[in-house]
Formats: C-alpha cells, structure tokens, sequence
C-alpha cells in the first residue's frame, strides 16, 4: 500500500494529502542542510506560495469580516481583534513547538501505533533543521511550514464564532493557545503526518481539512458555545446583524481563498491542484443555492446573509473531500451541507438551546462531519471520485471516516472541555455583565469601530 | 412663527420639499428617525430567526414658517406626503417664541 510516490501519483496523489505521500520514497526528506535543490520544482513551489498568502488572506481579513459584520456594532472591534491577535499568537506558537508537534515524523513506522502515531516529538522545536534548502516534497520546507501555518491560523479563529459578544479577551488568548497544543497540532498529526500516523494508517481521506479543521473548530466552538452560556438577553431581545455588507465581503473573500486552502492542499500545481479547485467551486456554488431555496420555502424569502452562509458551508463540506470526489460528488456535498448546515443553524440551535453566537459548530461542526463522511462514498470510481485505495470498499472507507470523525469529537470536545475549565479557574472565562451590555469594543479595548462626532 | 414637525415616509422627502420650496419657505432641517404609531412594524429573518422590529424607518422634516404662511404650509406638507394608507404620517405644530440668525443677529421671521 502506498510503496512509492509514483503509485500514489496516479493511484489518486490527491487522494491523500500533506506529508504523508511525499515522505513515502524521500526517507530522510527531514534531515537537515542536505542539498536536495534538484527536487525544488518552481512550479510547485510558485503556487504553494500563493497558496500561502490566499489561506492568510481567509483569516485577515476574510473571516474577520464575515464575523464583524455578524455582530452588534458595539462588539466589531472585539472580533477584528481576537482574528488579528491569534494570527500573530499562532505564527509564534507554530514556529516555536506547533510545527513539531504536528509534522516532525520521529519514530514513526506504518501501521504500528504508539505515542507518535497521535503526536509529533519535539525534534522540529524552534524549527531546528528547517534551512533555505530543506525540501517537504517538491517545494521548500520553509513554505510548507508557513503554509500549514496559515491553517492553525484559521482553525482556532473559526471558533471566535461561538463564543463572540461574551468572552475575555485574555481567556481567549489563553484558551487558544493551549487549544491549539493540545487539539490542533496532534489531529493535524493524525491526519496528515504520514507513515505511522493514526488516521493516516486507518486509510482515512482529509485533504484540506474535514476534521483537522472544521470538526475540530466546530466541535470546540460547541462546546465553548455551551460552557460560556448565552450572550444576556438571548434569544429573547433582538441581536441583528450590524453589517450584512461586511459580511457579504468577508464571505466572499473567504470563497476565493479557500482555492489556496484546497488547492494548495496537493502541495503541488499539477490535476490534483486543478481538481480541488474545480469541485470547490462547484459544491460552494450547490451549497449556496441550496440554502438559498430552503430558506426561501421556509421563511418566505431568499436572504442574503443565507445564500453567503450557504456558500461557507459547501466550501467547509467540500474541504475533505476536494482531493478524492469529482464534479459530481461536489454536487452533492454542496447541497447535502446547504441543507444540513441551514437545519444545525437553524432548527438544531433552537431546538437544543445554546447560543452558538455567529453558528461555528452549525455551519463549519456539521458541515465538517457532512463532508468528511461524503468524502467516503463520493471517492469511488463509479460516482466520479478518484477512485478507491487498494483494498478498501464504499463501506470501509465510510467507516474509516466514521472513526476518524468520531475521535475528533470525543477528543476535541472532552479535552476542550477540560481546557475551558482551567482557563475558567484561571482567569474566568466571561466578561462582567456591564462590560458586556456597553459592548467589548469600549469595554476590552477602549476604542470604538465607528466614532461618532457627537 | 410655528414650527412644523413633519414625521413622513423616507420616499415623500422629495414632494414635501418642492411643496415647500413652491411656498417660499427658505431651509429646512431633515433627520432619519424610527418610530412606531399605527402603523404595525415588520419582520426580519436572520438564520432562521424572526424578529419583529416594531419600529419603522421615517423622516421628520422640521421647518420653521411665519404666521402668514403657516396653513398654506401644513396643507402643502399634507397634501404631499399622502399616499392614504397607514404610515403616511403626522404633522406637529407648535408655536415658536423666537429666532436668531447667529451670523447676523438678526431676530424674529426675518431671520428665518
């Protein structure tokens, strides 16, 4: 299974994703200072710098957008800022231990489990070893280091949508930071790192991010939604909005980035990269539509801020899948997640009680789980996927998806939990109840987003 | 002098304001304001929750008129903004003691 790179190439390279098939073939592909300049490939290189800078680019200022403009007024400033400070937090925290913890591959052998298989070591600490001409792949480590970056980057800032209009700022901070060691970088190591990883070996496919990212955010967002309680005055008193007009601009913002999160997931320009890009389109394009109908039925009419959540969900749905399913599958995941994400923000919501703020777990929780179960089926040959690994069925590829789906919500959400806990113990997790109804922007920060002559 | 508080749908600005203009009457002062009166409120949608916003958007056109054309005003105002559905509006007049042009000092309905 996966002996070369080469069969992984036309197997499906884009079936899998990130370390795992360029380590296969390159066994000391992380040794340090080795000159390796003939396997760079320009190309390759050339778009995964792109990538980069797109994936940022959905973080700040896409989501920071599509979120401010969810939020009162009194809070834009609070939602810009926590997007802002856990870019700058998790750059730090990547370089410093993220990035091992994650990626470094020491003692990790195939199919055998142990402590490596659910976290990296600390060899990569300080990124010792990553020099100008250390190679991931095709494509200079140094990039693929920034580019995985982006991703813990927009992870935990995804689940500022939960807990938005209510929560400290200093308990974010810390929330986040211990999150993302302790969640983040060890299910990216599951799923990504290669060889000896847990989902890896299990044979489950996430390219871009199904549970590394939006189960794992959403799931999170959940269980902080539930801990923190409801913003005062939920559901009872009105909590429009501020800006539709931001939020349109940030979701669309993040449409085109997610080409360099998905895309940029085949660590390589080639028709893996090209593919991605076609099915992300496609299923945002369903999803968005889809929302847009059901909306339209059940309430009346078509929204906006519907048809722009739609279009979120189907690009969270079609994350996992981008690099296994056809245009077909795309279909089909976007309208799957346009309805399902539409009911978890709608009638799940309600009907449970909680008040998930701007809906993370609705739209990037359930939109996660859709689209990495989908990824299970719409991967075969004969639904327009790119065919099956060797050895694995419709039905045990679908439970490969269930196990790795259902490790990261018992895992995510148990340790999630415990970390709330502390934090809470620490530094209290909720503002006071005047500082919350005066609005975070004053309250946190001293500033207004919209100064006022009188 | 009278001052007339004119609160009117956001659409009739236009037409109150050439009637107006056809009177004489020089400045006006507009403000977007939000009120409810008879005229029930609306719905919103967001995400699937409905909000019942009693308030309506409207303008309230505020202008100060002399004696001598103060009817003539109320009526053209009235005549302007109707549309005779609910909504359309209410006019407040109220006596004025005084006015002050700040530039030149200038007093009483010259000033205005």
């Amino acid at each position: 299974m996966r002996s070369s790179p080469h069969s992984v190439a036309t197997a499906g390279r884009g079936t899998r994703s990130r370390l795992g098939y360029v380590v296969i073939g390159l066994a000391c592909w992380f040794v340090p200072d080795v000159a390796r300049a003939d396997g760079l490939d320009s190309g390759d290189t050339a778009w995964m710098l792109t990538s980069t800078a797109l994936v940022l680019f959905m973080t700040i200022p896409g989501l920071s957008l599509f979120y401010g403009g969810l939020v009162r007024s009194k809070n834009v400033l609070s939602v810009l800022m926590q997007c802002f400070a856990l870019t700058a937090m998790m750059t730090l925290i990547w370089i410093l231990w993220g990035y091992s913890l994650a990626f470094d591959t020491t003692g990790m052998e195939a199919n055998v489990l142990g402590l490596h298989s659910f976290v990296g070591g600390l060899d990569k600490a300080l990124l010792r070893g990553v020099g100008i001409d250390s190679l991931t792949g095709t494509v200079p480590e140094t990039v693929f280091v920034t580019f995985q970056m982006t991703f813990a980057i927009i992870t935990p800032a995804l689940i500022a949508g939960a807990f938005a209009e209510r929560m400290k700022f200093s308990a974010m901070m810390l929330f986040m930071s211990l999150w993302t060691t302790i969640v983040y970088a060890p299910i990216c190591h599951m799923a990504w790192s290669g060889d000896g990883a847990f989902f890896w070996d299990k044979g489950v496919l996430d390219f871009a991010g199904g549970t590394v990212v939006h189960v794992n955010a959403g799931i999170a967002a959940l269980v902080t939604a539930v801990l923190l309680g409801k913003r005062r005055g939920y559901p009872d008193t009105v909590i429009p909005p501020h800006s539709l007009v931001l939020t349109v601009v940030g979701a669309s913002m993040l449409w085109v980035g997610w080409f360099g999160f998905n895309a940029g997931s085949a660590l390589a320009a080639n028709g893996a990269a090209g593919m991605a890009m076609l099915v992300t389109q496609v299923a945002t394009a369903s999803a968005a539509l889809a929302w847009m109908l059901v909306e339209w039925m059940k309430h009346g009419k078509p929204s906006v801020l519907g048809i722009v959540t739609g279009a979120v969900a189907g690009l969270v749905a079609i994350t996992p899948a981008s690099g296994s399913v056809g245009p077909l599958g795309a279909i089909a995941i976007g309208l799957a997640s346009g309805c399902l994400c539409f009911w978890g923000a709608t009638s799940l919501k309600q009907k449970l009680g909680y008040d998930d703020s701007l809906d993370a777990f609705g739209v990037h929780g359930i939109g996660g789980i859709v689209g990495a179960l989908m990824t299970g089926v719409f991967v075969a040959e004969s639904l327009g996927g790119t065919g099956l690994a060797e050895g694995m069925t419709i039905g045990s590829q679908l439970k490969a998806q269930v196990v790795a789906v259902l490790f990261t919500v018992v895992y995510c959400g148990v340790l999630s939990f415990i970390i709330l806990k502390v934090v809470d113990g620490l530094v209290g997790l909720r503002v006071a109840e005047d500082e919350e109804d005066r609005g975070l922007d004053i309250s946190l920060h001293n500033e207004q987003g919209y100064y006022s002559e009188v | 002098m009278k001052l007339l508080k004119c609160v009117v749908r956001p659409n009739a600005l236009e037409k109150v304001k050439g009637a107006l203009s056809a009177l004489g009457v020089m400045g006006m002062t507009v403000s977007e304001v939000k009120g409810y009166g008879r005229q029930k409120g609306h719905k919103e949608v967001y995400r699937g929750a409905e909000y019942n916003i009693d308030f309506t958007p409207k303008l309230q056109i505020e202008v100060v008129v002399g004696e001598a054309i103060a009817e003539r005003a109320i009526d053209a105002v009235k005549e302007a903004a109707n549309t005779g559905n609910i909504g359309d509006g209410k006019i407040f007049v109220v006596p004025v003691d005084q006015v002050v042009r700040i530039r030149t000092g200038e007093m009483g309905e010259s000033a205005i």
